[in-house]
């Protein structure tokens, strides 16, 4: 059987990408060591034994997402992705910092707008954004928190260092993987886990109740949360139903709402209960057919009126989407310089803003060497990266940019990331992002100890969204080795010796009384026939 | 019905229960100990051979060792294996009461458990702890499907039901000295199946005191203890009230037992509970080995194997 990592280093270096595990040929990462001397032994029979194991797990739980109307499961891979502890105190820290900012200028641009007075952002770009939206103006949310559950989407680029991607506070996804990925991956490959040290994902839930409770208006004792969902429908329905589920709250479509003199009420066997958080996994076009698209079934009539009457908080909150388009990405360093006086922890990826005429005619020059990407796509839909289109393509994504320089930016390619992902019979190297989760209680804003890797699985791909032929990998921040002994000490100090209880009950038969009357009774039935 | 066979169907409901519950509290044991890493295994498991009333072996300890000792050991009547052949032997001995369903259904699973162990053993315990879920309720079910409402099914239902009053207690108790906020509560409620129940219930997140409350006390959970006990009872009136009712007191030792301990719980205060929460679980352990021997003692008479003196005494 051929070695797994067989002509991987090869591969590595022909893609010019920062590699996850590998220094150079055969020499793995500190951080790695482990895990590449546990799957070195295995053959590929091994790991595509586990991968349908892994496949049919998923298949039997309904962990599934909706792709052209086929529901399937979302590709997992066998080899998790690793960090260590400093490296993800780095990226915790960065993403914190970038909420806050993210925070900051919200509270501000639907406020008081000094961000745009003082000159740091161009009130032109605010106002020509189409995810702000005026009827959020002066809705202030009870504990100041707009974004109570963000996604920073990072890479690693060719020189090893994190960087920001885009941001999302609108409503991200994905954070099902991350727990399912995990209990799947306990199950079928547990002895990776037992030589690693690896900080738990399951309570994500428990923090987001936290933060949702903590959000609710403040008169109310025992506030009452709901998830909102589009319906069964939707791509991310099993996220939904698993958050749901997890914390204990009603799964509601918008038909199970009714907003009645600015208090929003469900629809139980129970007559109308009152609803204090709402939860939304709609997008803000479908929120509210008062304020928004009028022919929207899945939203709930008069919710944002309720929300600014203060009766009930939306979360995360409309108009969030002005802070996260890829435009005002470019403008988020700043911000943070503005807001909190620091310097980034993670920097930007090199952006063109393509409103300036020179930058614009500077870009349309090298279509062919940059990505070009629409402000307001997500899912990796309309990107065109330069050095794998056709001339055509070319033509006609410049007559675009000219068209509307408003509704593009341009980055330099940066190479991804690669991790040695199971493809045919060998491990390949295959590009990799990765998603942080976010939670903000308005006290602290906590980062999930991992997130979403998510890998291109074609060759030499970069686009790693699902709805693209991305798969993702199980994420594993390490415990930091010290902090680890320290606690498990105190542990077993607290639970002290355990006393043993009494032994299991014995019924009628047990072994030796069995062979007395078996002897017996083939004794005492005459001759076997 | 033969006090032979009532004994039988009687062990049938214990020795299922326990193969079940074996498996939920492995599943997540071992779960918890690959997920948690602030968890020291050996200790864990320490606990959790302690709980279960199994003097701890030589040597080093980890979660494969344990799911030896309480999986695959075809012998121990602690280990899900042992259960499971001490149920199937028990419905051998009663085939002409035990439908030819339930009986299939045993015998099935005792003959794939090779097979199964075999597969636990190579691709991790979790495909043979959901086989082993799996088997048991389909044998619930057949149960529950099949059997008509006599004495036969109020037997196998008193087994199960003290079976599972046991392995709650045990469970309780390995986690009460634990710290309020630690996970192995969120593993409690994941070992009874009671975690999405709990969430439903009190729609915030798992602490000590209610998840204890939770598993005691709920009414219309049906692992909580309390459920159980009043299932119990109810089984043990009927069984009493088809042989003569008294005006009086309730004569049949092992209703009046199982009746004290359910009021004891039914009209318990919240923050008494708490307080002498480990007095309280060992004297349910208790009641449930009482209960079971005074039901043994008054409906599964049975002889003493009589040894006959070889010689006369001078």
């Amino acid at each position: 059987m051929a070695d797994l990592f067989e002509g991987y280093a090869a591969e590595v270096a022909s893609t010019a990408a920062w590699d996850e595990v590998f220094v150079a040929d055969d020499a793995p990462r500190g951080v790695y060591q482990a895990l590449y001397d546990a799957l070195r032994p295995m053959t590929s029979s091994d790991l595509a034994g586990r991968t349908k194991a892994l496949d049919r797990a998923f298949r039997d739980a309904g962990i599934t997402f909706n792709l052209f109307g086929e529901e399937r499961p979302f590709p997992l891979d066998l080899v998790p992705r690793l960090i260590s502890a400093d490296e993800f105190d780095v990226v915790e820290r960065g993403v914190i910092q970038r909420v806050k900012a993210l925070e900051a200028f919200l509270a501000d641009v639907y406020g008081r707008a000094e961000v745009l007075e003082d000159g740091i952002v161009p009130r032109r770009l605010v106002l020509t954004s189409t995810h702000f939206h005026r009827a959020a103006h002066g809705i202030d949310p009870p504990n100041g928190v707009r974004a109570h559950v963000s996604g920073i989407d990072l890479i690693r680029d060719e020189v090893g260092g994190f960087r920001v991607l885009e941001d999302n506070v609108r409503v991200p996804s994905g954070v099902s993987y991350v727990i399912e990925n995990r209990r799947a991956m306990t199950r079928v490959f547990p002895e990776l886990f037992a030589t690693h040290r690896v900080r738990p994902v399951a309570d994500y839930a428990t923090h987001l109740l936290h933060a949702l409770r903590a959000a609710a208006p403040p008169e109310v004792a025992d506030p009452t949360v709901v998830v909102l969902t589009p319906g069964v429908y939707n791509s991310a329905y099993f996220e939904h139903a698993l958050l749901a589920r997890q914390m204990g709250v009603e799964l509601v479509e918008g038909r199970d709402l009714v907003v009645r003199d600015n208090h929003v009420l469900m629809r139980t066997t129970e007559g109308e209960r009152p609803v204090h958080v709402v939860y939304r996994r709609v997008d803000d076009d479908w929120l509210d057919p008062v304020q928004f698209r009028p022919e929207s079934v899945v939203g709930c009539a008069g919710l944002l009126n309720a929300a600014r009457a203060g009766a009930v908080t939306i979360a995360n909150a409309v108009g969030n989407g002005v802070a996260d388009d890829k435009l005002m990405y470019t403008y988020v360093p700043d911000l943070i310089r503005y807001y909190l006086g620091e310097e980034p922890i993670l920097p930007n990826v090199d952006t063109y803003r393509l409103e300036d005429p020179d930058v614009r005619a500077y870009v349309l020059d090298r279509l062919d060497e940059l990505v070009l990407k629409p402000v307001d796509g997500s899912g990796g839909k309309g990107i065109v990266i330069g050095p794998s289109a056709s001339a055509e393509e070319l033509d006609a994504l410049g007559e675009r940019v000219r068209a509307d320089p408003r509704g593009w930016i341009a980055q330099r390619v940066v190479r991804l990331s690669t991790s040695p992902t199971l493809a045919d019979d060998a491990l390949g190297p295959r590009h990799v992002d990765l998603r942080p989760f976010a939670v903000n209680d308005g006290n602290r804003i906590w980062v999930l100890p991992g997130g979403l890797t998510r890998v291109a699985l074609p060759r030499g791909s970069l686009i790693v969204n699902s709805s693209q032929g991305g798969g993702s990998k199980d994420t594993w921040v390490l415990a930091p080795e010290g902090e680890a002994a320290r606690r498990r000490e105190t542990l077993t100090r607290l639970a002290g010796v355990p006393r043993l209880a009494a032994g299991p009950e014995l019924g009628p038969v047990d072994g030796s009384a069995q062979q007395q009357q078996q002897q017996q009774q083939q004794g005492g039935a005459g001759e076997p026939c | 019905m033969l006090s032979r066979v009532a004994e039988a169907l009687f062990w049938i409901g214990r020795y299922t229960e326990r193969a079940e519950h074996t498996a939920r509290i492995l599943d997540v044991h071992v779960h918890r100990v690959l997920e948690d890493p602030w968890l020291d295994e050996a200790s864990a498991c320490r606990a959790l051979l302690a709980v279960m009333g199994v003097p701890p072996p030589d040597g080093e300890l980890d979660a494969r060792r344990v799911t030896e000792i309480f999986g695959y050991d075809l012998i121990s009547p602690a280990s899900i294996a042992g259960a499971l052949c001490a149920a199937r032997e028990n419905a051998r001995g009663a085939r002409d009461v035990v439908s030819s369903e339930v009986w299939e259904c045993l015998n099935v699973t005792w003959n794939d458990l090779p097979h199964n162990i075999e597969l636990g053993r190579r691709l991790g315990p979790h495909t043979f702890f959901r086989y082993v879920r799996e088997r048991t309720a389909m044998l619930a079910g057949l149960i529950d499907a099949t059997t008509p409402r006599d004495d036969s099914w109020r037997f196998v239902m008193l087994g199960r039901g003290l079976e599972r009053v046991d392995m709650t207690a045990r469970l309780l108790s390995s986690s009460i000295s634990d710290d309020p906020a630690s996970q192995s509560w969120l593993s409690l409620l994941r070992s009874c199946g009671a975690h999405e129940a709990y969430l439903r219930t009190y729609r915030r997140a798992v602490d000590a005191a209610r998840v204890a409350e939770f598993l005691l006390l709920d009414r219309l959970f049906p692992r909580s203890v309390y459920w159980s006990l009043a299932a119990i009872e109810d089984v043990l009136a009927e069984l009493d009230g088809t042989r003569g009712r008294s005006r009086l007191a309730v004569h049949d030792v092992a209703r009046r037992t199982i009746g004290r301990a359910r009021t004891d719980l039914e009209f318990a205060r919240l923050d008494e509970l708490v307080d002498d929460m480990p007095e309280l679980l060992a004297s349910l352990q208790r009641t449930c080995s009482e209960v079971s021997l005074s039901i043994t003692a008054r409906y599964f008479a049975r002889e003493v194997p009589k040894s006959w003196a070889s010689e006369v005494p001078a």
